[in-house]
């Protein structure tokens, strides 16, 4: 498959978790689009690992470049599920206090 | 046959995507989500990248969708009572997020790299052998930085979740 595709699979993927950070007022359901964002921008990671890894083959049988992009990939896996873990501890604490998961409560956080 | 799977796989990411974002009830958004991730495995997998695949389904869909199913049911919201928003707002969202499609599509498109090519099963960088190889040379620091990182989230976790 030429590179594109994933490019514009990753860019679709992405402005879907957009629109949803946008549109959506639960809490948990933002958490999630945040989620499909952050796969989005690993797709397009893992892809150009790939595109990378085939260029430096021709040049060279035993390279290994390309390696560096499946790291970045597993280090966005580490900080996303350090995310989570806080990011839920805080919904749960606001549900706690507030009774609700719904966003527009919060604003009461500007004064 | 390399170019249905990736239609197939592509349909069910989009489509799993959509219904995240569509789907009243959070419990849905969820399982859709698992999908989605599953159809991203499959997409790993066809750009020869074994390990992230297998630790995308493990760590994913595994452990943090089960995490927000957790949370989901332990608050019992798994009702369809989302206030509606105000629909000028919910349209400006829409509306949004399909401008910024349409400027990376436009941006994106003539690009010099588009007619490489990623098929063929060549180079095992994938592979779990060449990645801990890896890992455990080149990025060691960041590697232990990161369980520094691993252990704040979970004190942090601990704190904010404890009644006080």
């Amino acid at each position: 498959m030429p590179v594109n595709y994933y490019i514009f699979l990753s860019v679709a993927l992405f402005c879907i978790g957009i629109a949803g950070v946008l549109t959506r007022r639960n809490a948990i359901v933002i958490f999630m689009c945040i989620e499909l964002m952050l796969n989005a921008v690993n797709i397009l990671l893992v892809a150009f690992s790939k595109m990378h890894h085939l260029a430096g083959l021709a040049a060279d049988a035993g390279s290994r470049a390309g390696s560096e992009g499946q790291m970045f990939v597993f280090f966005i896996m580490v900080v996303a599920a350090a995310e989570v873990t806080v990011g839920l501890a805080i919904i749960v604490m606001m549900y706690r206090n507030i009774h609700s998961v719904d966003i527009n409560f919060l604003n009461r956080l500007k004064h | 046959m390399a170019e249905i799977l990736f239609w197939l796989l592509t349909a069910l990411t989009l489509m799993g995507a959509l219904m995240v974002v569509f789907s009243k009830n959070p419990v849905h958004s969820v399982l859709w989500l698992i999908l989605v991730f599953f159809a991203i495995s499959g997409h790993y997998i066809m750009m020869n990248a074994q390990f992230l695949a297998i630790v995308n389904l493990i760590v994913y869909a595994g452990a943090i969708m089960v995490l927000f199913l957790f949370v989901i049911m332990l608050m019992n919201m798994n009702s369809d009572t989302e206030p509606q928003k105000n629909k000028w707002l919910k349209m400006a969202g829409a509306i949004a997020g399909g401008s910024l499609l349409l400027v990376l599509v436009a941006a994106l498109k003539d690009t010099d790299i588009k007619t490489r090519s990623l098929s063929g099963a060549e180079g095992n960088i994938g592979l779990v052998q060449e990645l801990g190889k890896v890992l455990f040379t080149d990025y060691v620091l960041p590697f232990e930085i990161s369980s520094v990182l691993f252990l704040s989230a979970m004190v942090g976790a601990v704190v904010i979740g404890k009644k006080n």
